[in-house]
């Protein structure tokens, strides 16, 4: 970008001259940022979407010219009964007015800000008048759900799962990588490359065989299914995890090779410390993808509803979404809170741990 | 299980060239990789042999699964995918979902993570948190939230489409016609994992390489072609072979959505949910594992031949081939 010279280069307006670059440049991030931003709102539409359903009573979706957040019309208390209020067009600009006796073509109003004037009459449908709205939240809308679904208790099967699953995963996975990256064996290349390619495996061809394995074991309505295969490692994770391994240097744990320490020591002691970042990205990816597994709570846990993880115990609401909007946005933002809360919290640990590992590939 | 396993490698007739250390390093990478080597004999290998297995059987899952409560019936699964109505539909609407959903997994992904690499762009780290969000939100939570935004009258998309001047938007997930492409966008929205391992292979791209051309007299877009687009494109390799995998196998927002009838009108029956409507519903674990023989084949015949055409077009910079 420094190659375009600035024309003009009089000694005379050396100022201008020294100023243009840091504008332009200024502008050019004002113009990447604000479209940034654009693209932003279009990717974010829908979770705004979501918390302004969730937060309003299902009646406003239907009315005509209610605005998109959640609010209620506002009304006016005179004398000991609330009016509505409008914004009606009158010779001095819009006023808002509260309508005290709706007739056809003219209508007896009262003026909030100066009531003692009593009710007049002005000319005018009110229909056509728009209703004032102001900002009010609902929250019925997450008490029925509450109601409506045991959360506490998938919250804890979906908890309880993704831990231990997590668990399994990473004392697997950072076993799997640690025998990939620091030991010489014979056909360990041939190996890596059918770990890869477990990557290809649909699980649509292993699942039928497994569901029949897991029902002669008597596995079949428990988490076993779930949990068991955990410890057993993951093309994905394994490989993430032997990336970050090869790019720590080995002397340290040569130089305590030297000192007696034997492999596992090593792992627990050196290596581990060191691959922080590669750990969060695995714990974060994987409790996520545990949480949200649909597929296999659904074929092995069919009926049991008290063993539900979240995502299979609001599978309903989907469809019951046209006939409560509300409810069913409710039980959605529920569903997401803790992913999203431990994203953000674990957010930077998480990005530096994947962009370090991709700039070692 | 270590000590098993020294114990067999000991047993074998001891050649004089390998030493004591080697050895002991054979035992302790074996050991490590036990836990691997294990879950795959378990939970794949096996499974597969025994799904090729079944699909030559009538077992039907309602039984406990023993001899004399199936037969071999040859080729009569295979034979009746010929008159299987719903086989031949529902593979189509696996195509068209990966023929509109794949490119959009490599574009969409590849100019986000162009956007937040820039170092024009101000706060670059919380359009990154922001960009991922989507990414860590439950598939059922995205399945309520776009069947809402897609709603054809009071979603917000086409109210925002009708604010722009279109006045009959599509009705998304009423239309047979649009349904498969609103999960295309649902898919879409959870680009986070493409876009950030694609932000990290831009920022290996070295800069001296840039600098370089800009020195030769290239402008943006043809640096963008003839450096970033060919450094980063293992990483682009990498989402494509991704993309393809999970593409042929996607159905589960699509059964939410649409239940397993793959309303509207079966436009969104997907191939393995017809997959697991035969196994899991009706029943029929025989006729399903054709399905999920087919379902296998026809990824690893789409990732082969991905790695053998497109192998040649991935440059590597360290001069690997593989």
């Amino acid at each position: 970008m420094a190659t375009t010279s600035v024309p003009g280069g009089s000694p005379a307006i050396p100022v201008t001259r020294r100023l243009w670059p840091a504008v332009r440049e200024a502008l050019a991030r004002l113009g990447v940022t604000g479209l940034g931003l654009l693209v932003l709102a279009v990717f974010l539409l829908p979770l705004g979407y979501v918390l302004a359903t969730a937060f309003k009573q299902d009646s406003q979706l239907t009315t005509p010219g209610a605005p998109l957040w959640p609010a209620s019309p506002s009304t006016y208390n005179y004398q000991g009964t609330d009016y509505p209020l409008y914004d009606v067009p009158t010779e001095n600009g819009t006023r808002p007015l509260a309508l005290v006796g709706p007739h056809r073509e003219e209508s007896d109003v009262v003026d909030p800000a100066k009531p003692e004037l009593g009710i007049f009459n002005v000319e005018g449908r009110w229909r056509t008048w728009q209703a004032v709205y102001r900002f009010d939240p609902a929250l019925e809308n997450f008490t029925t759900a509450w109601r409506q679904v045991n959360f506490l208790r998938l919250f804890r099967n979906s908890l309880l799962l993704s831990t231990i699953s997590t668990i399994g995963t990473l004392i697997a996975c950072i076993l799997v990588a640690y025998g990939f990256t620091r030991f010489q064996l014979p056909g360990k290349n041939i190996l890596f490359i059918i770990l890869i390619s477990t990557i290809v495996l649909p699980p649509q061809a292993t699942i039928v065989p497994l569901y029949i394995l897991f029902s002669k074991l008597g596995w079949t309505g428990t988490w076993l299914p779930l949990l068991v295969p955990a410890f057993f490692a993951n093309a994905y994770d394994v490989f993430l995890l032997r990336q970050y391994f090869m790019s720590i240097p080995r002397e340290l744990d040569e130089a305590a090779m030297l000192d007696g320490a034997n492999p596992l020591r090593i792992l627990i002691s050196i290596i581990l410390p060191q691959a922080a970042p590669a750990i969060t990205a695995v714990t974060i990816f994987h409790f996520f993808f545990v949480w949200n597994q649909y597929f296999e709570p659904l074929v092995y846990l069919l009926g049991k509803e008290e063993l539900y993880p979240i995502s299979v115990g609001i599978g309903a609401f989907v469809t019951t979404f046209s006939n409560y909007p509300g409810r069913s946005a409710a039980t959605a933002v529920l569903a997401m809170l803790l992913p999203a809360v431990m994203f953000f919290l674990a957010q930077r640990q998480f990005m530096q741990g994947i962009v370090v590992t991709g700039v070692e590939k | 299980m270590s000590a098993v396993t020294r114990t067999n490698l000991a047993s074998i007739p001891s050649r004089p060239r390998i030493s004591a250390h080697t050895r002991r390093q054979w035992s302790w990478g074996l050991f490590f990789l036990l836990p691997w080597i294990i879950g795959f004999f378990a939970f794949q290998l096996l499974p597969i042999a025994f799904t090729i297995f079944l699909s030559f059987t009538d077992y039907a899952g309602t039984s406990e699964f023993k001899l004399g409560n199936f037969n071999f019936v040859g080729l009569e699964n295979y034979q009746r995918l010929l008159i299987d109505k719903i086989a031949l539909p529902s593979m189509g609407v696996t195509l068209k979902f990966a023929l509109i959903g794949i490119p959009l997994g490599l574009i969409i992904p590849l100019l986000l993570a162009l956007l937040v690499n820039s170092r024009r762009l101000m706060l670059s780290n919380f359009f990154r948190t922001l960009f991922y969000l989507p990414t860590v939100i439950p598939v059922v939570a995205g399945a309520i939230i776009f069947n809402g935004v897609l709603n054809a009258q009071s979603g917000w998309l086409n109210l925002s489409l009708k604010a722009l001047g279109i006045t009959e938007p599509p009705r998304w997930f009423s239309d047979p016609l649009w349904a498969g492409f609103a999960l295309n966008l649902l898919a879409i929205w959870a680009v986070g994992n493409a876009m950030i391992i694609l932000l990290a292979s831009l920022q290996g791209v070295p800069t001296e390489l840039y600098e370089a051309a800009t020195i030769d007299g290239a402008g943006p877009t043809a640096q963008f072609f003839y450096i970033t687009v060919p450094m980063i494109s293992p990483v682009i390799f990498y989402n494509l072979t991704i993309g393809v995998i999970l593409a042929f196998q996607y159905f589960v927002p699509a059964l939410l959505i649409g239940s397993s009838n793959g309303n509207p009108q079966g436009s969104l029956l997907f191939f393995p949910m017809h997959f697991y409507r035969e196994a899991f519903v009706f029943s029929h674990m025989g006729y399903a594992s054709v399905l999920a023989v087919i379902i296998f084949v026809v990824t690893m015949a789409a990732t082969g031949l991905l790695f053998y055409f497109g192998q040649r077009l991935v440059y590597y910079a360290s001069g690997e081939t593989s």
